[in-house]
């Protein structure tokens, strides 16, 4: 099973056991882990759902879309190089992975 | 917690297992409360979103529990107690708390309330409305039905050119159904956007082979052996019968309204849903009401407080939900924020920042037939909304803008050379530089704001 670890901005983390399948957000989210809002419930359509995926994470997933890319520019946070939304991070088997929450969503 | 030998202690008692439901409890927990929190609820399932129904349930790729809001875990370790399928039918209450009946009989004691009841289809008693293959849709058992209907249909009829009736239609003729929009007004979706928005939808679902009747007048359903069959029009010329519009499944999507039973048994003042003040408290004074139930004070920066208004969104049911848990632990909060709405329509997301009632002065940014452009509402001079479709960095740049009080010319922000995020920018950046406050507050015309139909969470 996927693992998932969330550092909060104030250094708080918090491991979750996931799906494979579920997203970054979806696994976050249904947990209740605090720092991911995501409105919209994955549809690309509020940014709210901003992560810094870690760099021992980054090959995990495949690159971002257009659209992700375009709303990553309206997140609260500014984004970063490593900046995603974590709706759009399906995890694989076995995975673990690592990203950082904002210091807000809104 | 607390000393065990105490009575059980009571605590909140949260009506409707919905979006704002369970983000009340949620807040309720984050901001540290210890009391008791049950959830309840008719629907069988764990709360679940409601926006997917309309669209990727349809299509077979969701389920009540892969929409699941939170675990059962979730549930379990901060002690909230979904109760499904039990419907309140019954609340006595007063200052110190109550009791409310369900129509199993089960009683539950509270100390506080929160009406989260939400909204159910608006009906309209058509002749043929009982036949098999007629539908409303608003809950996942209603979809799981449609989605089965569907699946067989090769003639699918949606009465309501509104968010939830395209999506479906939109889903369906990608299915390689033949699809029917039956609208009553002159115009889709004219609770919501603007005129310019709605012929944009008009054209690009036609483009994409629907058909879309508007004013039209539905006569009744027909059907053989119980099924539906078809939809029968009003006659357009007066003489002879109307046209039978085919159908082996109709969708009816008009709208919702809130419902307030409980409400009003409670005594509280109902208009339009539960009268709440911008805490989301009711009118006793002790009761809260959050989502599509409740009838609030504009909620929108830059507007606050300027008229009446229910919406039916995810983003208000949220962000409302959480002010109502403050208020409940007697913590400042109140609902100020900005509006937000979408729609998923096959390949054209529509996005909206802000409430465009009111508007005196409709901009285009973008070409419509490129299916990637927007409609920017101004009133008095000033950005007040923004229907963005296919446009994601000018929602982002409004819905931002909005937050801070920012607007932008109407004349340079139609240009779409310029990012609206740079415009913005801009001004922001000019705004700092004056020695007197920016910007003035906006004063109101005399208008109502009206509804807006809100997203497909309706």
């Amino acid at each position: 099973m996927p693992t998932v670890s969330y550092v909060a901005f104030d250094g708080t983390e918090t491991i979750v056991t996931g799906f494979a399948g579920d997203s970054v957000m979806e696994t976050a989210v249904r947990n209740g882990v605090p720092g991911i809002v995501a409105e919209c419930g994955g549809s690309l359509s509020c940014a709210t759902c901003h992560v810094f995926l870690c760099a021992d994470s980054a090959g995990l997933f495949p690159p971002k879309l257009d659209l992700e890319d375009d709303m990553l520019d309206g997140t609260a946070v500014d984004r970063e190089d490593n900046s995603r939304l974590s709706c759009q991070l399906k995890l694989s088997d076995d995975v673990s992975v690592h990203v950082q929450t904002p210091e807000t969503q809104v | 917690m607390g000393d065990t030998t105490e009575a059980p202690r009571l605590g909140t008692l949260i009506i409707g297992n919905c979006q704002a439901g369970v983000q009340l409890a949620s807040t309720l927990r984050e901001l540290g409360d210890t009391d008791p929190i049950t959830l309840v609820g008719e629907e069988p399932h764990a709360p679940y979103q409601r926006p997917p129904l309309s669209k990727a349930f349809l299509k077979g790729e969701a389920t009540a529990d892969s929409l699941a809001f939170r675990t059962h875990d979730f549930y379990r370790e901060h002690s909230i107690e979904l109760v499904p399928r039990e419907r309140i039918f019954r609340i006595i209450r007063n200052a110190d708390g109550g009791v409310a009946t369900a129509e199993s009989g089960r009683t539950f004691a509270f100390a506080r309330l929160a009406l989260t009841t939400g909204a159910v289809p608006r009906t309209i008693p058509f002749e043929g409305s009982e036949l098999e293959g007629v539908s409303y849709l608003r809950t996942a058992t209603e979809a799981t039905v449609l989605e089965q209907q569907l699946r067989e249909a090769r003639n699918v009829v949606v009465v309501g050119g509104g968010f939830i009736g395209l999506e479906v239609a939109a889903g369906a003729r990608s299915a390689g159904k033949n699809v029917t929009v039956l609208e009553a007004a002159p115009r889709l979706v004219g609770r919501a956007v603007s005129e310019q928005t709605s012929e944009f939808y008009l054209q690009a679902h036609r483009r994409r082979g629907i058909r879309v009747v508007l004013n039209a007048q539905v006569v009744r359903f027909v059907g053989e052996h119980d099924r539906v069959t078809g939809v029968e029009l009003g006659s357009r010329d007066e003489e002879g019968p109307g046209e039978i519009v085919a159908a082996d499944v109709v969708l009816i999507g008009v709208g919702v309204v809130p419902r307030t039973e409980l409400a009003v048994q409670l005594g509280l003042e109902v208009e339009n849903g539960i009268v709440v003040d911008s805490r989301a408290l009711a009118s006793d004074g002790l009761t809260v009401a959050a989502g599509d139930c409740a009838n609030m004070p504009n909620p929108s920066i830059g507007d606050f407080g300027a008229g009446r208004i229910r919406l039916e969104s995810v983003q208000n049911a949220v962000e409302q939900a959480k002010v109502a848990a403050a208020t409940l632990l007697g913590l400042p909060a109140e609902h100020r924020t900005v509006p937000w709405f979408w729609s998923d329509q096959a390949d054209l997301k529509l996005q909206i920042a802000g409430l465009s009632g009111g508007h005196d002065r409709v901009v285009l940014r973008g070409d419509p037939d490129t299916e990637k452009f927007s409609v920017l509402y101004y009133r008095s001079g000033r950005l007040i909304a923004a229907d963005c479709i296919n446009s994601p960095l000018d929602f982002m740049a409004v819905k931002n803008a909005l937050h801070k009080g920012l607007s932008a010319p109407a004349d340079v922000a139609s240009d779409t050379t310029v990012p609206l995020k740079k415009l913005f920018a801009a001004v922001e950046a000019a705004d700092a530089g004056r020695a007197e406050p920016s910007p003035v507050p906006v004063v109101l015309p005399a208008v109502p704001v009206p509804i807006p139909a809100g997203s497909p969470a309706a």
